[in-house]
């Protein structure tokens, strides 16, 4: 019976985190719950008894894709201005 | 004009609803799927060559799935070499974290993921496990070698990367086509040899996918971007960071 009610508890928050990473308006705070979202679905694909995809979740989803976000944040907010001026006629 | 937008959302929100209600009447109302292949996989487990039936299903029923994944892959990295904007190397911009904390725990963290990811590679025979995890253990790796400054940016790939990152792709091929010489068709491994065949294509595609992803990152950065991950307001002191 308990594990009925720890799914429900990580769905419920699965959906939480996820608005929250929509509706935010910082990048990088939008980024670390994303991550978040990743650790909570390896979780997830474990309580599922599917311990392969919860290991690839968390490697690439969770490890690369964060750390591409990241890199891609601290881009955007860098240099934004000039960049887009400069990307802009390609 | 208030009383006109609040009918307005009323009915949407009403057409909306309906529209999710007869959604998931709809998922309730599918027929469950007839065909199960579970026990068809578990069935001939003894002939794939491996007791894992995920590796099983991933590298010999469906083994021209995970062919095409790893030429999509090759082509994704490809993709992102060929958009690299050419230009100054961005070596001597990069802002490398050369924090002495993370340093001790790169040389001591690095020798345990390789150790994992060699693990995780000889468990995919027999439990959860396998190629594409193993790889992505390694690029994180990678990742983290490359944001302390141990791995070098590059302009262009070297011929060792070229070669890893060919590697998986070009022994999966040549696996795959090895029993069309026997008079068999393509990826139909004699049982006796399957678990070879298996294990030989499974390394070479982690060390492949591990350099595809380690290239991934380090290739879509850039020229003259710093390659620190933190964005300036986490790091305050890094505001002044290439700025002209």
């Amino acid at each position: 019976m308990s594990g009925e009610w720890v799914d429900i508890l990580l769905a419920a928050i699965l959906v939480w985190i996820a608005r929250r990473a929509e509706t935010t308006a910082d990048l990088f705070t939008a980024v670390v719950l994303f991550i978040a979202f990743g650790l909570l679905m390896t979780l997830a694909w474990v309580r599922l008894n599917a311990p392969d995809i919860a290991l690839a979740e968390t490697a690439i989803g969770t490890g690369l894709t964060g750390a591409l976000l990241l890199d891609a944040v601290a881009h955007v907010t860098g240099k934004r201005r000039r960049r887009f001026e400069r990307r802009r006629p390609s | 004009m208030s009383k006109g937008h609040l009918l307005i959302r009323v009915i949407a929100a009403m057409l909306a609803s309906a529209l999710g209600i007869g959604l998931i009447a709809a998922i309730f109302a599918l027929p469950r799927p007839m065909v199960g292949l579970a026990a068809l996989v578990e069935a001939h487990l003894e002939e794939s060559g491996v007791r894992h039936p995920v590796t099983a299903v991933l590298l010999n029923y469906r083994g021209y799935d995970t062919f095409l994944e790893i030429a999509v892959l090759l082509l994704a990295v490809l993709g992102i070499m060929a958009f690299r904007p050419v230009g100054p190397s961005s070596l001597h911009r990069a802002r490398i974290d050369s924090g002495p904390v993370l340093a001790a725990l790169i040389r001591l963290i690095i020798p345990l993921i390789v150790l994992a990811a060699g693990y995780l590679l000889w468990a995919g025979a027999h439990r959860p496990g396998g190629a594409f995890q193993a790889a992505a253990v390694l690029g994180g790796g990678g990742v983290l070698l490359r944001l302390t400054g141990a791995i070098p940016s590059f302009r262009s790939p070297n011929p060792w990367l070229r070669i890893g990152l060919l590697l998986g792709f070009g022994v999966f091929l040549v696996v795959a086509a090895l029993p069309l010489s026997e008079g068999l068709r393509l990826l139909e491994y004699r049982a006796a040899r399957a678990g070879v065949a298996i294990l030989v294509v499974e390394s070479a595609l982690t060390l492949s996918i591990a350099a595809i992803l380690v290239t991934l990152f380090i290739g879509a950065a850039p020229s003259r971007m710093r390659s620190a991950p933190s964005p300036a307001a986490a790091r305050p002191e890094d505001n002044s960071a290439g700025q002209p």
